[in-house]
């Protein structure tokens, strides 16, 4: 194991005392790329001349005022390949919107160029999101950086490896249903989810509306909050967008966790937990009391629902976005085709992957007539029931605390025949967006040499809580300071 | 709850995704396996819950009825296979 690369906060540090230059920071992030991520394969490509136009822009910010800087200014960064990017392919992982070129710039992205933050290029992911191990990509696999031959979980699993990696401080994923907590528990990186709605959508190829919300990967529970508060806030473009100021998260995040009242869902240690994970999280526990919380048993009755009410309303969802994927104004389209009907037919047939079929029929299926009742409001009501589990549990405590994944990182192949073992990777995390809640999940620790990931759940507009739980946790403990094998990854 | 060939045959058509005799076959049993699991949402007591509608408890979000400016017809074209005078071109129909 090495030491981890610097953290965003300690960059921006350099930058601002004219150790380091944007450019020179950009320029060896893309040799790091070039070296290393032939192995991982995290980047589905780079965006060096837009990079290198945005560094040499943040070393004018940094030289003529350093102090006015923001803390990201000049510190390199990626994103997720389902936010779209003015003048760079996006894909979402898929042959459908293979060679899409964005007209424009997703909120999310805009505003951390606009802190000064370097985009380097674009991550790997399952495609439009669908998936807990980033194999779903129609463009390649990625690998888990403690271990080439395992998955970096996902959907935004090339966000993850490349925080893991080395390759990047700081990563911008999404999680519907785990999608960032689940990867950062593999790799052993920082991911947050904030409360649904802080952070704008606009820009976001669409997965399941509802559910959907972009956060950042990072080294450091402080990096991914910096992170945090120049993306989130409002945005009249996306209509769910939650008009409230945010609060700072960074004010509070070295605040004493004495005192807090921590709920430990016994729901969710009652899930198959594998013994190295439950290990771990017991472990967490003594490490969180001793900092002086108050750990207590919670119920969340309705967690074994909560999984089939996703896998209804998720692709309910996915079914009516992924509508738009006609191949008519965006996508390879189908030429040749007779009728407008064999045009879709085509494109969609030829564009779309397994699992994203599979979803989409599942969806249309569950919205379909006859049988809406019984699936899509049905899970609608279950949805009301789980977020209500929450309610009543913070009306007796802080946060709640939790394994973010039920097992390590799995060989790459393991899962992809069996849909519903898949699935069930998402046990712990999708209930958080059920109730459209925030969760992070924070390093804690290793079960077989693989890392496993504390999870961290607040009530709705509770961010800086969460954040601030983690950061007392990891503040106390080493797993964040400790990376992967580098030299390993780097032949 | 299993599902027939027909109503695969019929969903799939809904979502426009022309499968193949062989691969509505075997959405037929995935999507069997996927219904199984999650039809026990059929014994949750849900006789007097709402569905949820949102989670944000955000009211009517509207904005001030003014012209803005928009993507310029040539960018929103870019992108597309099928172009002619600043409209998209598709087949028929029928």
């Amino acid at each position: 194991m090495s030491a981890a690369e610097p953290t965003a906060a300690e960059l921006g540090r350099r930058l601002r005392a004219g150790e380091v230059s944007a450019r020179q920071l950009t320029e060896a992030a893309l040799a790091r790329i070039s070296a290393r991520d032939g192995r991982l394969r995290a980047f589905l490509r780079t965006s060096p001349e837009r990079a290198l136009v945005a560094a040499d822009a943040a070393d004018r910010r940094l030289r003529e005022d350093p102090g006015a800087a923001p803390p990201l200014c000049g510190v390199p960064m990626a994103v997720k390949d389902v936010l779209c990017t003015e003048g760079v392919e996006t894909t979402a992982g898929s042959r459908i919107l293979e060679g899409f070129v964005p007209p424009y710039t997703a909120t999310a992205v805009a505003r951390l160029e606009a802190a000064g933050a370097i985009c380097l290029g674009k991550l790997n992911c399952d495609e439009f999101a669908m998936g807990s191990s980033t194999e779903n990509s129609a463009y390649q696999t990625t690998a888990n950086p403690w271990d080439l031959q395992r998955v970096p979980g996902g959907s935004s699993g090339g966000s993850a490896a490349a925080v893991a990696g080395g390759l990047v401080p700081i990563t911008l994923g999404t999680d519907t249903g785990g999608s960032i907590r689940q990867p950062a528990a593999l790799c052993g990186t920082v991911g947050f989810k904030p409360t649904y709605g802080r952070v704008s959508r606009y820009g976001l190829i669409a997965f399941a509306s509802s559910l959907d919300q972009v956060g950042p990967l990072a080294r450091s529970v402080e990096d991914a909050a910096m992170a945090y508060a120049a993306v989130a806030g409002h945005d009249p473009l996306d209509a769910t967008s939650l008009p409230e100021p945010v609060p700072d998260p960074m004010g509070t995040l070295r605040g004493p966790v004495r005192g807090l009242r921590l709920g430990v869902p016994h729901e969710y240690l009652a899930q198959d937990l594998e013994p190295g994970v439950r290990a771990a999280f017991d472990a967490a526990c003594v490490v969180l009391t001793d900092l002086g919380a108050e750990l207590v048993e919670v119920h969340l009755p309705h967690t074994d629902l909560a999984l089939a009410a996703y896998y209804v309303l998720a692709p309910a969802e996915a079914s009516s976005n992924l509508a738009r994927m006609d191949g008519l104004r965006f996508g390879p389209g189908a030429p040749g085709s007779r009728t407008l009907r064999e045009a879709y037919q085509r494109t969609r047939h030829d564009g779309f992957g397994p699992e994203v079929r599979r979803r989409v029929m599942l969806g249309t299926y569950a919205l379909s007539s006859g049988y809406y009742d019984a699936y899509y409001r049905r899970a609608q009501q279950v949805r009301t029931l789980v977020a209500r589990d929450f309610t009543q549990a913070f009306a007796t405590v802080d946060a709640i605390v939790s394994p973010t994944s039920p097992t390590v990182a799995f060989p790459l192949g393991a899962r992809t025949r069996d849909p519903l073992a898949m699935y069930a990777c998402d046990i712990l995390t999708l209930p958080c967006n059920l109730a459209g809640i925030p969760g992070i999940s924070v390093p804690a620790g290793f079960s077989e040499g693989l890392p496993v990931g504390l999870q961290v759940l607040a009530p709705a507009g509770e961010d800086a809580r969460c954040l601030r739980v983690a950061a007392s946790y990891e503040a106390a403990t080493s797993w964040a300071a400790t990376g992967p094998p580098l030299e390993e990854a780097a032949v | 709850m299993p599902i027939d060939l027909d109503t695969v045959a019929h969903v799939a058509a809904l979502a426009r995704l022309g499968l193949s005799p062989a691969e509505l076959e075997q959405a037929r049993e995935q999507l069997s396996a996927i219904l199984d699991a999650v039809d026990r949402l059929q014994a949750a007591d849900t006789a007097s819950v709402a569905p949820t509608a949102q989670v944000g408890d955000l009211r009517n979000v509207m904005r001030a009825d003014e012209a803005r400016p928009s993507l310029p017809v040539a960018a929103a074209l870019a992108n597309a296979g099928g172009r002619q005078e600043g409209l998209l071109r598709v087949p028929a129909i029928q």
